[in-house]
C-alpha cells in the first residue's frame, strides 16, 4: 500500500510537469497569436477592404454601368510636415469610368522635405471597390523648398459595388489622404 | 460525498496537523508554499486594494454629485500646488486618472486576486481532495508578483502622463492608442504597462498551477464529472486566463515598443492601425469579464445548494454551461467595437454570437432557481448574498442583451448605460459572489463564526446602496450622458445625486463588513467543522475549521454516489 502510493506520487509529479509545460506552451502560443495577428490583420484588410483599405489595379475590365457616384477628396497634413495640400475637386461620373484628378502640394519650409501619405475611403465598405491605377501615395514624395507639385490619382470604381446591398444608398465616396513626414525627415 | 469518505478525510485531516514542521512568524507567509495561507494572503491583498479602488470611485462620485467641477480642482491644487485654470485642467486629467486606476485596480488587483487567487487557491484543492496545489512554489511566486505589480500601478499615478503637471495615465482601462501612445508621452503609461505585465505573469502562473492541480491531483474516485462546480468554474477560468492574458501581454508589449522603441503596430503614419489594438484588447477583454464572473458562478452554486439542502439542479448542464460560456466568450469580442466601422455582416455575426451567450447563462440562472425550488431554504447571510448575486447578475445580463444589439449599442456606446450594465454584472455580480464566498467560507477559513445580524445588515445596506448607485445610471445613459467625463449638463443632476447617495450608503455597508470581520476575530465564537449542516456536502466541510496546515495525507476516496 505504501509502495503503491509512493509509485503513484512519482507518476503524479511527472504528469504535473507535463500538464504545466502544456499550459505554458499554450500561453506562449497565445502571445504568438497576438503578434501573428498583425500581418494577418493587414492581409485581411487588403483582401476585404476592411477599414476603408483601397485596391490597386491596372485598368477596368468590367466597363461602365448607369449608376452615378460622386467622389470627394480630402487631405490632412501632420503638423510635423510643413506642407500645404490642396485636395482635388469632387468628381461625379458613371461607376466604372476611369478618372484622373490632381492634388496640389506645396512645401512651405526652407528645405527639401520628403513626405508620404496614408489614405482610406469612407464609407469603409466602399474601400474594396475603390481601385487606384496610379497614385502618388504609392511612393514617397520629395518637395524642394517652396516647390509646388501636382500629384495625380487615376482611379475607377468597380461596378460590382452596385451588387452590394449595404451600399445601395451610397451616392458619395470620400477618398481621404493624411500626409506625414517620412521617418528620416523628422527633426 | 459518502460517509466513508467523510470519516476517512476527517480523521486524516486532524492527524496530519502534527506530522509536519509548521513555519511561524513572517516566514510562514513570505516563504509560504501552503495553498491555504497563500489563498488567505490573496484575500487580504484584495481587501487592501479594494479599499483603494473603492475610495477612488468615492472621489469620483463626490465630484459627480453636482454639476460643475468641485472636488478635483481642489485636489489638483492640493497635490500639484497649481491654481486657477491650470488646476482646473489638472483636475480634469486627474478625474480621468482616477477612472482608469479604479478600473485597473478593481479588475486586476481586487476581483481576480479574490476569486482566482484567494478562494480558488484555498478551496479548489480542498474540494477535489488534494493535499496542496501541484506547484506550491509557483503559487508563492504568483502571489508575490502581485504586490510589486500593484506598486507599479500606484507609481504610475505619480509620474508624468499627458504632459507637465498632468500626472498618471487617464486613458481608461481599455488603454486605446493613440491616447495611450502619443497621447500620454510621459512614463506613467509605461509604469501601467509594466504593472499589467507583472500581474499577467502572476495570473498565468496561478492558472497553470490550478489547471495542473485539478487535472492531476483529484482524490481517487473523483472524476471530472463528480468534481464540485466551484472546481469546474476554476478550471474553466484558468483556461480563459491562459488563452486571454498572453494576448493582452502581446498587445501591451506592442504599445510599449510603439511608445519607446520606434515600432509602428498602431501608428497609422507608418502603416499601423489603432483599431488592431482594439481587436487584440477585446480578444482579451471579453474573456476577462468571464474570468471575473465564472468563479462566482461556482461559488453561488454551492451556496444555493447548501442553503436549499438539495443537490444542485442539473449538475452536468451547470458544468458544461460554464465551458460553453468560456468558449463562446472568445468569439464575441467585436461587440465592444460596433462603432469602429464593422461591415453589417460582421455586426450580424457578433450580435448573434453575443446573444447566444444568454443561453448557457440562462441555463445557470434557471438551475439555481430550480435548486431552490422545493428546497428547505434558510436565508443565512451567504444565501442572501447568493440570491442577491442571482438577481443583480440577471439585471446586468438583461442590459447586456440590449447592448448586444449593434443598432441599440450605437446609441448607447460609451454612455452610462454601459457603465450601469458592467457594474451590475461585475461590481454587483462578481463582488456579491466574493462576499457570498467570504461569509460562506469565513467559518471554515478562520474557524470563527461572524455575527449573523451584522452580516445580514452588510448585505441589505449594500444591496440598497449599490442599486441606488447603478440603477439610475441606466436612465442617465439612455438620456445620453457619456462616460469618462468630469462634468455634465444640469439636466443629468438628479440621477447623479441619487447615484452618489448610493455610494455613501455602500460605504456604510463596507464599514459594517470591516466591523463584522473584526468582531468575529475578537469574539472568537468557534464555528465547528461544518456550520451549515447537511446541505454542505463538499470535502472542505469534512476538515476542521480552520483546516489543518496539511490535509488529506491519506487521500479521501469518492465512491460512485453523487460527490458534488
Amino acid at each position: 500500500m505504501v509502495e503503491m502510493s509512493h509509485h503513484s506520487e512519482l507518476t503524479v509529479a511527472k504528469r504535473n510537469k507535463r500538464t504545466a509545460i502544456g499550459g505554458l506552451l499554450l500561453a506562449v502560443a497565445m502571445a504568438g497569436v497576438a503578434y501573428a495577428s498583425v500581418p494577418l490583420y493587414q492581409l485581411f484588410c487588403q483582401a476585404t477592404g476592411f477599414g476603408g483599405t483601397t485596391q490597386t489595379a491596372t485598368d477596368n475590365p468590367k466597363g461602365l454601368i448607369a449608376r452615378q457616384m460622386k467622389v470627394r477628396f480630402d487631405s490632412n497634413v501632420s503638423n510635423e510636415l510643413s506642407w500645404k495640400v490642396q485636395p482635388a475637386r469632387p468628381v461625379t461620373d458613371q461607376i466604372g469610368a476611369v478618372d484622373t484628378v490632381n492634388f496640389v502640394a506645396t512645401n512651405y519650409s526652407d528645405k527639401a522635405v520628403t513626405g508620404h501619405a496614408i489614405f482610406n475611403v469612407s464609407p469603409e465598405r466602399a474601400g474594396v471597390y475603390f481601385n487606384k491605377i496610379e497614385c502618388f501615395c504609392f511612393i514617397e514624395q520629395t518637395l524642394q523648398p517652396g516647390e509646388t507639385v501636382e500629384m495625380p490619382i487615376v482611379f475607377f470604381i468597380d461596378p460590382d459595388l452596385d451588387d452590394n446591398q449595404e451600399l445601395d444608398t451610397i451616392k458619395e465616396i470620400t477618398l481621404s489622404y493624411t500626409f506625414y513626414a517620412s521617418n528620416n525627415e523628422r527633426s | 460525498m459518502t460517509d466513508t469518505a467523510h470519516l476517512e478525510a476527517h480523521a486524516t485531516g486532524h492527524d496530519s496537523a502534527h506530522d509536519y514542521h509548521t513555519p511561524t512568524g513572517w516566514r510562514r507567509w513570505v516563504y509560504s508554499t501552503n495553498h491555504k495561507d497563500i489563498g488567505v494572503m490573496y484575500l487580504w491583498f484584495a481587501v487592501f486594494t479594494g479599499i483603494i479602488g473603492g475610495l477612488l470611485s468615492g472621489v469620483m462620485r463626490m465630484e459627480l454629485q453636482e454639476p460643475g467641477i468641485q472636488i478635483f480642482r481642489g485636489l489638483a491644487d492640493m497635490i500639484y500646488g497649481v491654481d486657477g485654470n491650470v488646476a482646473l485642467d489638472a483636475g480634469k486629467h486627474m478625474y480621468n486618472v482616477f477612472t482608469s486606476a479604479h478600473a485597473l485596480i478593481m479588475v486586476f488587483f481586487v476581483v481576480m486576486p479574490a476569486t482566482m487567487g484567494g478562494f480558488a487557491n484555498y478551496f479548489a484543492p480542498l474540494m477535489i481532495g488534494a493535499p496542496d496545489t501541484a506547484f506550491p512554489r509557483i503559487n508563492n511566486i504568483a502571489f508575490w508578483l502581485l504586490p510589486p505589480a500593484f506598486i507599479l500601478l500606484l507609481m504610475s499615478l505619480f509620474f508624468e502622463g499627458t504632459g507637465p503637471g498632468a500626472l498618471g495615465f487617464g486613458g481608461g482601462w481599455t488603454i486605446y492608442p493613440p491616447l495611450s501612445t502619443t497621447g500620454h508621452p510621459g512614463p506613467a503609461m509605461d509604469f501601467a504597462i509594466l504593472s499589467l505585465h507583472v500581474a499577467g505573469v502572476s495570473s498565468v502562473l496561478g492558472a497553470i498551477n490550478l489547471i495542473t492541480t485539478i487535472f492531476n491531483m483529484r482524490a481517487p474516485g473523483m472524476t471530472l464529472h463528480k468534481m464540485p462546480l466551484f472546481a469546474w468554474s476554476v478550471l474553466v477560468t484558468a483556461f480563459l486566463l491562459l488563452l486571454a492574458l498572453p494576448v493582452l501581454a502581446g498587445a501591451i508589449t506592442m504599445l510599449l515598443t510603439d511608445r519607446n522603441f520606434g515600432t509602428a503596430f498602431f501608428k497609422p503614419s507608418e502603416g499601423g492601425d489603432p483599431v488592431l489594438f482594439q481587436h487584440l484588447f477585446w480578444f482579451f477583454g471579453h474573456p476577462e469579464v468571464y474570468i471575473m464572473i465564472l468563479p462566482g458562478f461556482g461559488i453561488v452554486s454551492h451556496i444555493v445548494s447548501t442553503f436549499s439542502r438539495k443537490p444542485i439542479f442539473g449538475y452536468m448542464a451547470m458544468a458544461y454551461a460554464m465551458v460553453a460560456i468560456g468558449f463562446v466568450g472568445f468569439i464575441v469580442w467585436a461587440h465592444h467595437m460596433y462603432t469602429t466601422g464593422l461591415s453589417l455582416d460582421v455586426q450580424r455575426y457578433f450580435v448573434a454570437a453575443t446573444m447566444a451567450i444568454a443561453v448557457p447563462t440562462g441555463v445557470k440562472i434557471f438551475s439555481w432557481i430550480a435548486t431552490m425550488w422545493g428546497g428547505s431554504i434558510t436565508f443565512k447571510s451567504p444565501m442572501l448574498w447568493a440570491v442577491g448575486f442571482i438577481f443583480l447578475f440577471t439585471v446586468g445580463g438583461v442590459t447586456g442583451v440590449v447592448l448586444a444589439n449593434a443598432g441599440a449599442d450605437r446609441a448607447l456606446h460609451d454612455t452610462y448605460y454601459v457603465v450601469a450594465h458592467f457594474h451590475y454584472v461585475l461590481s454587483l455580480g462578481a463582488v456579491f459572489s466574493i462576499f457570498a464566498a467570504w461569509y460562506y467560507w469565513y467559518p471554515k477559513m478562520f474557524g470563527y463564526m461572524y455575527n449573523e445580524t451584522l452580516a445580514a445588515a452588510h448585505f441589505w445596506i449594500m444591496f440598497v446602496g449599490v442599486n441606488l448607485i447603478f440603477f439610475p445610471q441606466h436612465f442617465l445613459g439612455l438620456a445620453g450622458m457619456p462616460r469618462r467625463y468630469i462634468d455634465y449638463p444640469d439636466a443629468f443632476g438628479f440621477f447623479n445625486r441619487i447615484s452618489s447617495v448610493g455610494y455613501y450608503i455602500t460605504f456604510v455597508a463596507i464599514a459594517i463588513f470591516f466591523y463584522a470581520t473584526w468582531e468575529a476575530f475578537k469574539k472568537k465564537r468557534s464555528a465547528g467543522d461544518s456550520p451549515w449542516g447537511d446541505g454542505a456536502t463538499t470535502l472542505e466541510w469534512t476538515l476542521s475549521s480552520p483546516p489543518p496546515f496539511h490535509q488529506f495525507t491519506t487521500l479521501p476516496k469518492i465512491d460512485s454516489t453523487n460527490a458534488h
